[in-house]
């Protein structure tokens, strides 16, 4: 599984620049479901029909990552910016971020800032080492954005890596595309767009295509590192299941299919109650009339940061998780 | 072109009470034999005469709707307590004229003297729950016989050309938009066109939605007016966009990122056309095209603005070059749309 994380986490594609992980996404699955398209704002719809009078259930990861978009070039070279998605001006300080065409630049700040607590991107620049604007206009133009950089490794039984926030989700349904057989329901597996800039391609997947009941696969917090505000998630202690979060409150037949899907084939969970954050679901939910939808999250330690933390067996529950999901019957 | 955005601007319409704008945008529509529609939150969508060309369905949009106040609450001594509509910023209120409700009842936005403030007061950012409209009222009875509560109270501002093709003006975010969608319905065009005058924009992109959900557009162009910063004391890279230096095309705001292919094909239609443009260099701000982009199954969305200082004030200023070279880099690039598809 590394290797399928380390190709997905290592292309670029911040919200509204994800061809390039479409493609890889697109080449991984194709032959191993029935229907395969791309809609209007880029999301990626790939179905395997099922078998009977079924139901038809939406799978969703977002394929964007957070980057930061190159707003203005100064006299000598160097390039303001400001964020797309949220981004920690804290987390960018000191970091390598590389654009579209593998220009590497580095983030730092304007050192007369007095106080360390007013450091917002304004104060912030990204320097490519050229001498002027015409050479960096060369490079980088207004407009483009730059990711973090942040290589994948597996370490102790955990992957590290940038873009964990969803490329893991992504790698969920491939995995599942890939070890599922044809089942009762249809099962819809939606690659989506937009998610860190406020969940804009997941609500008009899901209005295109009306499911019966959807889950999305992100990551989530977790509560176990040094003096981090009390939440119950842990590493390791299984993917969970989403009660509710900052914008979705789960369809109680959702949540309680997936709880009772995990304790008959001894999965281990955790429950997800988050004040803050949201994902796919908060738009999913809202569509049209109304669709039923609940979320399945991986624990994700130091989240938009290029050094997100998930557990491996976490990943692996959680497709045992979603394929039980997709083969019962409601 | 300017005349009618002088008259435009002249009308108070602010969120939630836009018929006065549309009544005037109504009656050119009428002029014009087209279609039209009036929903229920009161957008106002016309459909353009289509050649028949092509089946691409497309909607410009722009919204009658300008910031302004609104009356919460009449004090014993006759003064009006009031809430904005719109994002404003209240340190430019204190001396304003008003004209407060339908019959457009004289006031002015006043706080307690610099006098009688003491040092703490002096220094600190103006509050709006320390400001009030005084319309000369003895007391409450008497004001309440003017003015009732939820009354709006709109700035006192006329258009005034001055300097070198400038534009002062209250509203021009967005009456700028809504002048030229009224230009460009007058003509056939070769796809479906529906110019959709949008209300509520300014408390939080209401009417796009529903205008949106209606037309069920392929693609959706959004006129607006926007920062405008290249004023002494502000950083170059937090300008935004530069006035005179022509249409601004955004690449991304705080609501949507513009679609790319539409964002060429203006740049390239500028270029070939000769038009000036410019992008604009911050990617703060939101308009109708955040709720278009995100309307049904998804539609692709770019947003032109017209640059104008002193946004949400009643002194914006626009360059008049830049509003007419809006509307050709507009009327252009839509001409040429069908290819670019």
């Amino acid at each position: 599984m590394i290797s399928l994380i380390k190709e997905l986490t290592s292309v670029y594609g911040p919200s509204s620049r994800e061809e390039m992980i479409r493609e890889i996404i697109e080449k991984r699955i194709s032959g191993k479901v029935d229907e395969i398209y791309t809609d209007t704002l880029g999301n990626l719809v790939a179905v395997k029909k099922g078998k009977g009078k079924s139901k038809r259930i939406m799978l969703a990861a977002h394929m964007d990552e957070i980057g930061l978009v190159a707003t203005y070039i100064d006299e000598k070279g160097f390039i303001r910016y400001s964020n797309i998605g949220g981004v920690s001006s804290f987390f960018s300080l000191g970091q390598k971020v590389r654009f579209q065409n593998g220009i590497t630049g580095c983030v730092f700040y304007e050192e007369k800032l007095e106080e360390f607590k007013d450091l917002k991107h304004n104060r912030m620049y990204i320097d490519i080492g050229t001498k002027s604007r015409e050479e960096t206009e060369k490079l980088v133009t207004a407009g483009d954005i730059a990711v973090f950089v942040g290589d994948a490794v597996e370490q102790n039984g955990k992957f590290i890596s940038k873009a964990l926030d969803d490329r893991i989700g992504c790698a969920i349904l491939i995995e599942l595309i890939e070890c599922l057989d044809k089942v009762q329901n249809e099962v819809i597996f939606v690659f989506t767009v937009q998610e860190e800039v406020g969940i804009r391609g997941a609500g008009t997947a899901a209005y295109g295509l009306m499911p019966d009941i959807a889950v999305a696969i992100d990551v989530t917090d977790t509560g176990d590192t040094p003096e981090c505000k009390p939440l119950s998630i842990d590493l390791g202690k299984g993917p969970t299941v989403m009660i509710k979060d900052g914008y979705t409150i789960s369809h109680p037949k959702v949540k309680d299919a997936l709880i009772k899907c995990a304790e008959e084939k001894s999965i281990p969970y955790q429950l997800e109650v988050l004040s803050r954050g949201g994902n796919d679901a908060g738009a999913i939910h809202k569509t049209a009339g109304g669709i039923p939808t609940g979320g399945v999250s991986i624990p994700c330690r130091y989240m938009h940061s290029p050094c997100e933390m998930v557990d491996k067996n976490d990943v692996e529950n959680a497709v045992k998780l979603l394929k039980a999901f997709v083969t019962a019957s409601f | 072109m300017i005349l009618k955005l002088m008259e435009l601007t002249k009308i108070d319409g602010i969120s939630g009470d836009e018929q006065d704008v549309r009544d005037y945008i109504l009656s050119h529509v009428k002029e014009n034999s087209l279609q039209y529609v009036i929903d229920s939150m009161g957008n106002l969508i016309v459909k353009c005469n289509s050649s028949g060309q092509s089946q691409l369905k497309v909607m410009l949009a722009a919204h009658m709707d300008e910031v302004g106040m609104m009356i919460k609450d009449i004090t014993e001594d006759g003064k009006l307590k009031f809430i904005t509509a719109g994002g404003m910023d209240s340190r430019i209120l204190p001396g304003q004229h008003v004209r407060v409700g339908t019959d457009k009842i004289p006031g002015v936005i006043a706080q307690k003297s610099i006098h009688l403030q003491d040092k703490d007061e002096r220094e600190s950012v103006v509050k709006l729950k320390n400001l009030y409209i005084d319309i000369g009222a003895k007391d409450k009875s008497d004001a309440s016989s003017l003015v009732s509560l939820g009354d709006y109270a709109a700035f006192s501002s006329d258009p005034v050309l001055f300097g070198e093709n400038r534009l002062k003006a209250k509203a021009l975010d967005d009456r700028a938009g809504c002048v030229i969608l009224l230009e460009l319905l007058q003509r056939v065009w070769p796809f479906e066109l529906y110019a959709c005058f949008t209300v509520q924009e300014e408390v939080g992109l209401r009417g796009a939605r529903v205008a949106a959900n209606r037309v069920m557009p392929d693609i959706g162009v959004v006129i607006e007016g926007t920062t405008c910063a290249d004023v002494p004391g502000v950083k170059e890279h937090e300008q935004s966009t530069l006035l005179g230096k022509g249409p601004a095309l955004s690449f991304a705001d705080r609501t949507s990122i513009g679609d790319r292919e539409l964002l060429k094909h203006f740049e390239k239609t500028a270029q070939e056309e000769k038009i000036p443009y410019q992008w604009k260099q911050t990617a703060t701000g939101g308009n109708d095209a955040g709720r278009i982009q995100t309307s049904g199954a998804g539609v692709k969305v770019i947003t032109v603005s017209v640059p104008c200082r002193y946004i949400h004030s009643p002194v914006s200023v626009l360059d008049i070059k830049d509003l007419e070279n809006m509307r050709d880099l507009v009327e252009k690039a839509l001409e040429k749309l069908p290819q670019m598809v």
